[in-house]
């Protein structure tokens, strides 16, 4: 590259010459070097920003392009990756404790019709009718003739009915795929199972949802992909559910009983094993609810957990342990039980009339179930203190257990909690909770005195709860249920080996319009075995029983109640595994203070 | 030399464009078995569901019931009772295995070596 001198020696002389400043030349050659100089580096970083900006031009139009494809493109399920979504199941399984099913689902087909396809309207409304007896002739026909161009016939069909179907060999009946649920049990724990139903409705597939029970109260997890179809696991153990259900049925009958109930609860996890309410149904079949009258008559209601009832003398325990954890008493203390007793206009009077006093040990008193002595340890405790401990039990809100109508059954409360009250909630009246209830709050004062919470979900380990009573308190509360039972109004209770202890509890039934039926009650037996070492809790209610035998009506729990629920103890102990034992004395187990 | 370095790498282009298209064909082949397999996965859990199903169907306690009262005869099946526990000690202990007793008095000490 030639460069131009800055002092050109010819131009240098020649303004010399003419008396010129030879410096202005120079100065106007470094100009000029100047400016050349900026134009190159100008031209350079245009360059250089016209590159810049093609890269950043065709980065753009790759990520537009990019997006503008997937956006018009079709989705398409990624192959490779490992189980496709397809192939799990729509609805998880239910299965028991053991890993029995208790509900599964099953792949079948829907039927609907299109009237404008269909070649012989008449022959294939004769023909449906003939296949389904719960179909009508002429109530299809206008169906299939009408202006309408899609008709559902049937949600779910068997194999057999689809083939039936499709031999009618017309073409303007339709099949669509359909995922029905199945219990294959029948009615068995249909109250905790509940039901389903369709919910958002095609004809290539329907949304299956829990209606009730377990099937709504879980009706996100079963439905969610995430768990990949993992199966529900309930507490209940199929075998057990059984065997309770058969001997409560028989016991119902025998005992002419409109209702029955049981719970069989861990004593230590509040895992239920067993829970029936009968009578029941089939939750293949739902029935659908009353419209009129009560629902408490409906096969669909859950006497176990939504029925809440006064359940009598069973509540006399709740007394004489909290007056043993506060110190008021011990075992052998002699109380006031001198009957009748008067209480501002109100008398309370012992069973028939019967006077057990002057005075009875606590023991004696709930041996005999004496509501007197049981109300002079509540005046002892106070009302304060009887509250905070019915609520330590739970009896105050309703059962934490995990089914979709538990939350609705709330305990009924005396609306103003005043002395006479106290006295009538400690022998288990003016308060009515559910079977479930009681059977925690058993659980919880016999197993040592830790608070249980019901539950229907498998437990493998035992988280132990909030302490309600001493251990002490809840060995003496074992030994005088046990006493109840060997010499008291539970005699029948007795299982030789399984050293059960329990409470009866007869309740009187109110009327609907205020005031109590003579010769109508709730037979309650609250037991927990074995009672040195206890287990299980076990609560059977029966619902107006009467027991007729002898000459006249007998209507007790001891003569009701308790007996079912020994034969339930006798079946179902050596199933759970407990091996008959001895037991050793009762003495050691009651405390002295 | 040159064009040798063309033809060769006309070549090089030509075997890797046949390499591209057999591994081409190869992906799609090894998808299609695989969504092959995985329908019939699907229909084998499925048919495996209808079976677990009927299994439970099958062997729910009402029926099993009904047919021990019906196979009574056969069968005199009772429900467990307490009495039905044993003990460990009411098994009889296995008896020890007699051998033969044989004369060793007068032997050599490697005559009663096996």
């Amino acid at each position: 590259m030639s460069r131009v001198p800055l002092r050109p020696l010819a131009r240098i002389l020649e303004a010399r010459r003419k008396g010129e400043n030879p410096d202005a030349i120079e100065r106007e050659n470094i100009r000029l070097r100047h400016e050349e100089m900026r134009d190159r580096a100008r031209q350079r970083a245009e360059g250089r920003l016209l590159v810049m900006g093609i890269f950043f031009f065709c980065a753009f139009t790759v990520v537009g392009a990019r997006m503008g494809l997937l956006a018009a493109s079709v989705p398409e399920e990624p192959r490779t990756s490992g189980i496709g979504s397809d192939i799990t199941a729509q609805r998880a399984d239910i299965v028991d404790r053991n890993g029995k099913i208790l509900a599964t689902n099953l792949r079948t087909h829907s039927l609907y019709a299109q009237p404008p396809l269909m070649v012989d309207p008449k022959g294939a409304a004769a023909a449906l009718a003939a296949i389904f007896p719960d179909l009508k002739e002429a109530e299809l026909l206008p169906l299939f003739t009408g202006k309408r161009k899609f008709v559902w016939i049937k949600k779910v069909l068997s194999p057999e009915q689809q083939q039936m179907v499709h031999d009618i060999g017309e073409p303007g009946l339709l099949f669509g795929p359909r995922e029905m649920r199945l219990y294959p049990n029948g009615a068995l724990a249909s109250h905790i199972l509940g039901g389903y139903g369709f919910g958002r409705e095609g004809v290539y597939a329907a949304e299956v949802i829990g209606t009730a029970g377990v099937e709504k109260a879980f009706d996100t997890f079963l439905r969610d992909p995430a768990e990949n179809g993992r199966p529900l696991e309930l507490s209940l153990d199929l075998t057990i559910q059984a065997a309770v259900e058969e001997i409560l049925f028989g016991g119902m009958k025998i005992m002419n009983a409109k209702g029955a109930a049981a719970v069989m609860m861990d004593a230590y996890t509040g895992e239920i094993i067993a829970m029936a309410s009968l009578p029941d149904f089939d939750p293949n079949d739902r029935p659908v609810p009353l419209t009129e009258g009560d629902q408490s008559d409906s096969p669909l209601f859950n006497r176990a957990v939504q029925g809440v009832y006064e359940l009598g003398s069973t509540f006399k325990i709740f007394a004489a342990a909290q007056a043993m954890e506060l110190g008021l008493v011990n075992a052998n203390t002699m109380v006031d039980a001198d009957a009748p007793m008067k209480w501002g206009k109100h008398s309370i009077k012992e069973f028939r009339n019967h006077n057990y006093g002057p005075y009875l040990s606590v023991t004696d008193v709930i041996v005999k179930s004496s509501n007197v002595g049981t109300a002079k340890m509540a005046l002892q405790i106070g009302q304060k203190r009887q509250k905070e401990f019915l609520a330590a039990l739970g009896f105050f809100e309703p059962t934490p257990v995990e089914l979709f109508e538990a939350p609705y059954a709330k305990p009924l409360l005396p609306r103003h909690w005043s002395d006479i009250h106290t006295i009538t909630a400690s022998y288990g009246h003016g308060l009515s909770a559910s079977p479930l209830h009681l059977a925690a709050a058993y659980a919880t004062i016999t197993n040592g005195g830790t608070k249980v919470a019901p539950t229907l979900l498998k437990r493998e380990y035992r988280i132990p709860g909030a302490r309600v009573v001493s251990r002490d308190v809840s060995a003496a509360t074992r030994a005088m249920l046990r006493a109840v039972v060997t010499r008291g109004t539970a005699s029948f209770g007795d299982v030789p080996g399984y050293a059960v202890a329990g409470k009866t509890g007869t309740a009187d039934k109110p009327r609907p319009r205020g005031g109590y039926y003579d010769d109508k009650v709730i037979a309650t037996f609250a037991s927990v075995f074995p009672a040195h070492d206890p287990k299980y809790v076990l609560i059977v209610t029966l619902d107006e029983p009467v027991e007729t035998s002898g000459t006249k009506p007998r209507r007790t729990a001891g003569w009701t109640a308790v007996p079912v629920a020994a034969e339930i103890v006798r079946r179902t102990a050596p199933l759970l595994g407990l091996r008959p034992e001895i037991e050793p004395g009762t003495e050691r187990l009651v405390s002295t203070r | 030399m040159r064009s040798f370095g063309f033809v060769l790498s006309i070549l090089a282009v030509m075997g890797l464009a046949f390499w591209a298209y057999s591994e081409n064909y190869k992906t799609q082949k090894a998808l299609k078995d695989l969504s092959k397999l995985q329908h019939e996965i699907a229909a084998l859990r499925d048919a495996r569901a209808v079976l677990r199903a009927e299994w439970a169907y099958l062997n729910r306690p009402d029926r099993l019931r009904d047919l021990i009262g019906l196979n009574w005869q056969s069968l005199e099946l009772v429900p467990l009772t307490p009495q039905q526990f044993g003990r460990v000690e009411q098994i009889a202990y296995p008896k020890p295995t007699l051998v033969e007793p044989v004369d060793v008095v007068g032997l050599q000490p490697e005559e009663l070596l096996p």
